[in-house]
């Protein structure tokens, strides 16, 4: 049987998700802002059709903030998380298969639902039931594969007269939107491939379709041409039974205040490599480099710049905060220059193995001999026990308290749904 | 007021149900092993639709004569259609609101239960949205107050 999928996708999800328990905003411009109230990360349809943009920083709309009455939210990610598991539970009620792609969106089977109900109908009783159930606005896209199902949601968010539902599984509606949509719009062609692609005279979707396959795997990548493949209709991107470890572990958060001297840079790198390193032990994983990096507020013409970042091999993989919080702190004193105003750090694990992929260091004897390893995974598992049962007792010296570096959430909402004191009022 | 024993409690948030994997092999099996169904759990008897369920807390006496107090905690389900009669929490232009809902004869109207406050009419330019049908209210008794 032919394969159907479908993309169901919150409209403006942290948005909605604020706007949902505010009536009194039902009308009013919303946006979110990032951690620590950086830049806006989502916006309500009215602050999109007052033009403000996707990742611009709060502080360049504080006109229009005020001129339009704009509400400003800080990240609210216990109620959207909550907000976001609702809806995918909805979801697999619903349908055989349900594929969580992101926080506000999912990939669902619909493999055969037609010999039931048309599809477009079936796109229209989830977006019914999901506002119904959840309180969530989404649009669906239905299509034989998961990159034409992105367009055709694309489609459903784009045009209104689709009632916020595409159903793209006639071949001859899918190349009258490919002739419509930029190549830029393809899931997986981000804004760098589109500028090359558009090089070469590919500027809608339907020209990359239409494209030679041979050609653009030499020309670009496999990759490419798979995406090419599925917009012609040929499923090439299979469900994911168990979604791939992870390849990263990043921990970095910009500084409320800017911080200048070394000691304050060492004790949030070092909390940051703490925390990924408890990650990392929480996914069963070793890492085998680890990246730090610092730098000063970009957005700041006025005062002098820097950044940089510096990564190291690991001698052997490890999950060992000690080596981790000493190889980071050993990264940034080596890169640290004095006289900057330092707005953000961070820290990235990466080459992460499991357990069956790790391989001991020949040469670093003492962690075979004298069952150092054991000894280390021992120590750490104390230390994550017991800063499981109260949260961050337990750190390396290096670290400030685990007050110093919370985050500037100035205009965070209630956690409406998780918390028995901050529940909405009614009157 | 008469009183049932519906069974005994559990003070836990998750349904618990003993599983009894395999016979004892040794000793008398007790005679109650056979009458043992289930502990009882709250949420079993509040919550229908746990992914459509939300929880509010109760400001004001609007709803008192329905048995619905200031600090109650209602138990609210999306995915019920409202009927007429339902209580329902109500989102308004301005605030969200716990109201009974009359749908007939017109206009439609939100009425409180207590006849210190007025009835609410929702004309036809006004925005009524049902925000959800309250199932239950939850109230906790205060200890040694005599009234």
């Amino acid at each position: 049987m032919k394969q159907v999928y479908a993309l169901v996708d919150c409209n403006n999800f942290y948005a909605s998700c604020e706007k949902l328990f505010r009536p009194d905003l039902r009308e009013t411009p919303v946006v979110v802002l990032s951690n620590n109230d950086g830049c806006v990360v989502a916006r309500s349809k009215e602050a999109k059709a007052l033009g403000i943009k996707m990742g611009v920083p709060v502080h360049h709309i504080t006109t229009e903030i005020h001129q339009y009455g704009i509400e400003v939210f800080s990240s609210n990610y216990t109620l959207y998380g909550d907000m976001s598991r609702r809806v995918m539970v909805t979801l697999e009620s619903l349908a055989p298969r349900v594929d969580i792609y992101s926080i506000d969106e999912a990939f669902l089977d619909l493999t055969g639902i037609d010999r039931v109900v048309a599809f477009e109908d079936f796109g229209r009783q989830i977006k019914d039931i999901v506002y119904q159930n959840v309180g969530l606005p989404v649009c669906v896209g239905i299509a034989p594969t998961r990159t034409l199902a992105k367009l055709a949601n694309y489609a459903a968010k784009k045009y209104r007269a689709t009632g916020g539902v595409v159903d793209l599984t006639d071949a001859a509606r899918q190349r009258r939107l490919l002739a419509r949509v930029p190549v830029e719009e393809v899931w997986g062609v981000g804004r760098k491939l589109s500028a090359k692609l558009q090089a070469l005279g590919i500027v809608t979707a339907l020209q990359l379709a239409d494209t030679d396959l041979a050609t653009l795997r030499k020309r670009f990548s496999v990759v490419l041409e798979r995406t090419a493949r599925e917009l012609n209709g040929v499923p090439c991107l299979p469900w994911d039974d168990a979604p791939p470890p992870k390849k990263q572990i990043m921990c970095s958060r910009s500084f409320g205040q800017p911080l200048q001297a070394l000691s304050d840079l060492e004790e949030a790198v070092s909390h940051f490599a703490n925390r990924a390193t408890g990650k990392l032990r929480g996914g069963r994983q070793y890492a085998g480099e680890l990246m730090v990096f610092v730098r000063t507020n970009p957005f700041r013409a006025d005062v002098p710049q820097y950044s940089k970042s510096a990564s190291v091999r690991l001698v052997s993989a490890t999950q060992d905060s000690r080596v981790i919080v000493q190889q980071a702190l050993t990264q940034l004193r080596s890169m640290y220059r004095a006289g900057y105003d330092y707005a953000k750090a961070g820290i990235m694990l990466s080459e992460l193995v499991d357990e069956t992929g790790l391989q001991r260091d020949m040469f670093d004897l003492s962690s075979a001999n004298d069952g150092k390893g054991e000894r280390s995974a021992r120590l750490m598992a104390v230390m994550d026990e017991i800063n499981r049962k109260s949260r961050a007792t337990i750190c390396m010296a290096r670290e400030a308290g685990p007050a110093a570096y919370v985050m500037r959430r100035e205009h965070l909402s209630p956690a409406y749904t998780t918390n028995w004191s901050q529940l909405p009022e009614v009157r | 007021m008469p009183c049932i024993l519906l069974g005994d409690y559990a003070s836990f948030s998750r349904l618990n149900i003993p599983l009894f994997l395999e016979r004892v092999s040794a000793g008398f099996p007790s005679p109650a092993e056979d009458y043992v169904e289930k502990t009882l759990d709250l949420n079993e008897l509040c919550i229908q639709h746990p992914a459509s369920t939300f929880f509010v807390r109760v400001q004001g006496e609007s709803m008192v004569e329905a048995g619905i107090l200031p600090e109650d905690v209602l138990v609210v389900d999306r995915s019920l259609r409202a009927k007429h009669g339902d209580i329902i929490i109500a989102s308004l232009e301005s605030e969200m609101t716990v109201k009974q809902l009359h749908l007939t004869p017109p206009p439609v109207r939100l009425l409180p239960r207590n006849p210190a406050y007025q009835p609410m009419i929702i004309d036809a330019d006004m925005v009524l949205e049902v925000f959800g049908v309250v199932t239950n209210v939850v109230r906790s008794l205060k200890r040694g107050v005599s009234s």
